[in-house]
């Protein structure tokens, strides 16, 4: 299978800030991929990187086939992105932000209320506006906007925050699902054990790069020694600088 | 883009309709921007008559800004605009979308206006149809080019106060054409009004293709 994110020496700045110092990385096919590292290392800047949402200034980005450097609207219809932020319309109702979700991104209304139905949201909850959740039912709904777009790369920046014991196993699942159908999953998270169930490799993220990947199998005996690592890496302007 | 501008529109229409802002909040400061000048100018001295054009184009533009911030602000809310940014939304759809749904809303306003300005102005129609396409002409182009520079104030943080000062300077050649070619409709004051036809014809065209051309990068930018 051919490679989904294709990253080399890529940079991003964020104003004059090199939120992306240099980062390499390869993911391939049906692959989860789980970023982890201390916060301000990069993460999340790679994760919207990834979704087309931040320009590359240097380097080599190719995601799903598409040139980041040249074109990043392209990409955007077919990847799906959690992030930090749920981007709903609180005004709108949960059903009319995802038909919404849905349709912009070419599916018929019936992938709504299919997301809606997986996430637990049919019934009462479909005509309550977005405003008016608790911020939990809020997380779902942020997560059955990417259901409903069926992405063919799931972008998720801490997946697991904010949802209940219940909700977690459902969003283990869905990731389980998507992958199964074909889809590829990059997610960063600082909930190592749960991540850790999800993830067939893990990559150390620091200073704006990958600077470390563990496969599968050796990743449950070092966390702690990943960790310092990140923290021994060099600032975001020195490898800036190396870069340059 | 066709089926992009249709889906943003009907979006924003949707959450203008369930939030009322624009029922509740902006119809009712036009009204009261109308009364406020019939206050300020005596209808006994004729006054009110002579610039009831005048005056009920300053009070659309003056509501057309809080339309206009109202369209951007709703993108603001939890990173929805970097949600329409990952829809893969085509930027001209986007653009076309927002301006519709803001010139529906106009629209809308002007026709309880006009209401108003016939009651409490003391004025009467001469050319209804003339009035109805300087109405369209005028809020095209006042939809058309509000959007393009809303995007460009949507991303700074001190967009509520900057989007005025960009767009009202933009929008003399509208607020002059609309009211002089409003003056022939209501026959208040004489003169042609088909060269100010032509003008708002003109600067709706010109708008709406800059717009279509230039929202998506915008956005990227915004």
């Amino acid at each position: 299978m051919g490679l989904i994110v294709r990253f080399r020496s890529a940079v991003s700045l964020l104003g004059r800030f090199p939120a992306l110092a240099g980062v390499d990385l390869d993911v391939g096919a049906e692959e989860v991929v789980l970023l982890h590292g201390p916060n301000g290392a990069g993460k999340t800047t790679l994760l919207r990187a990834c979704a087309g949402l931040v320009a590359i200034g240097a380097g080599e980005a190719q995601v799903l086939g598409h040139d980041l450097r040249h074109d990043r609207r392209g990409v955007r219809r077919r990847v799906g992105l959690l992030g930090h932020a749920s981007g709903l319309y609180d005004d709108l109702t949960v059903e009319d932000n995802l038909r919404f979700s849905a349709r912009a991104a070419g599916h018929p209304a019936s992938a709504a209320d299919a997301a809606m139905t997986r996430l637990g949201l049919d019934g009462r909850l479909r005509q309550v506006r977005v405003g008016r959740l608790s911020a939990g039912q809020r997380r779902r709904t942020a997560i059955a906007t990417v259901v409903a777009r069926r992405p063919e790369l799931w972008l998720l920046d801490e997946p697991h925050a904010g949802l209940d014991a219940g909700g977690r196993d459902l969003l283990d699942t869905l990731v389980g699902e998507a992958v199964s159908n074909g889809a590829t999953v990059v997610l960063a998270s600082h909930e190592l054990e749960r991540a850790n169930g999800l993830a067939t490799r893990r990559l150390l993220v620091a200073g704006g790069r990958v600077v470390d990947g563990l496969l599968g199998a050796d990743r449950s005996d070092q966390p702690d020694g990943a960790e310092n690592k990140a923290d021994q890496a060099d600032g975001p302007v020195k490898q800036a600088e190396h870069v340059a | 883009m066709l089926r992009d501008a249709g889906l943003v529109a009907a979006k924003d229409l949707r959450v203008e309709l369930r939030s009322r802002v624009a029922t509740n909040q902006v119809v009712p400061f036009a009204v009261l921007v109308l009364i406020l000048f019939a206050f300020a100018l005596d209808p006994d001295r004729g006054i009110l008559g002579r610039a009831a054009a005048g005056l009920f184009w300053v009070t659309v533009l003056f509501s057309a800004v809080l339309a206009i911030q109202r369209s951007f602000a709703i993108e603001a809310d939890d990173d929805a605009r970097d949600s329409l940014r990952l829809s893969g939304l085509d930027g001209a759809g986007v653009f076309l979308g927002k301006a519709a749904a803001v010139a529906l809303e106009l629209l809308m306003l002007e026709a309880v206006l006009a209401v108003g300005v016939v009651v409490l102005y003391d004025v009467s129609l001469h050319d209804g149809a003339l009035l109805v396409l300087v109405c369209l002409l005028a809020t095209v182009g006042i939809a058309a080019s509000g959007i393009v520079y809303g995007v460009v104030a949507a991303g700074l943080r001190v967009s509520d106060t900057l989007l005025p000062l960009l767009v009202l300077p933009v929008l003399a050649p509208v607020l002059l054409a609309a009211t002089r070619a409003s003056e022939a409709a209501l026959a208040t004051v004489p003169g042609d009004a088909w060269p100010w036809v032509r003008l708002l014809a003109v600067f709706a065209t010109i708008y709406t293709v800059f717009g279509v051309v230039a929202f998506g990068p915008l956005l990227e930018e915004a």
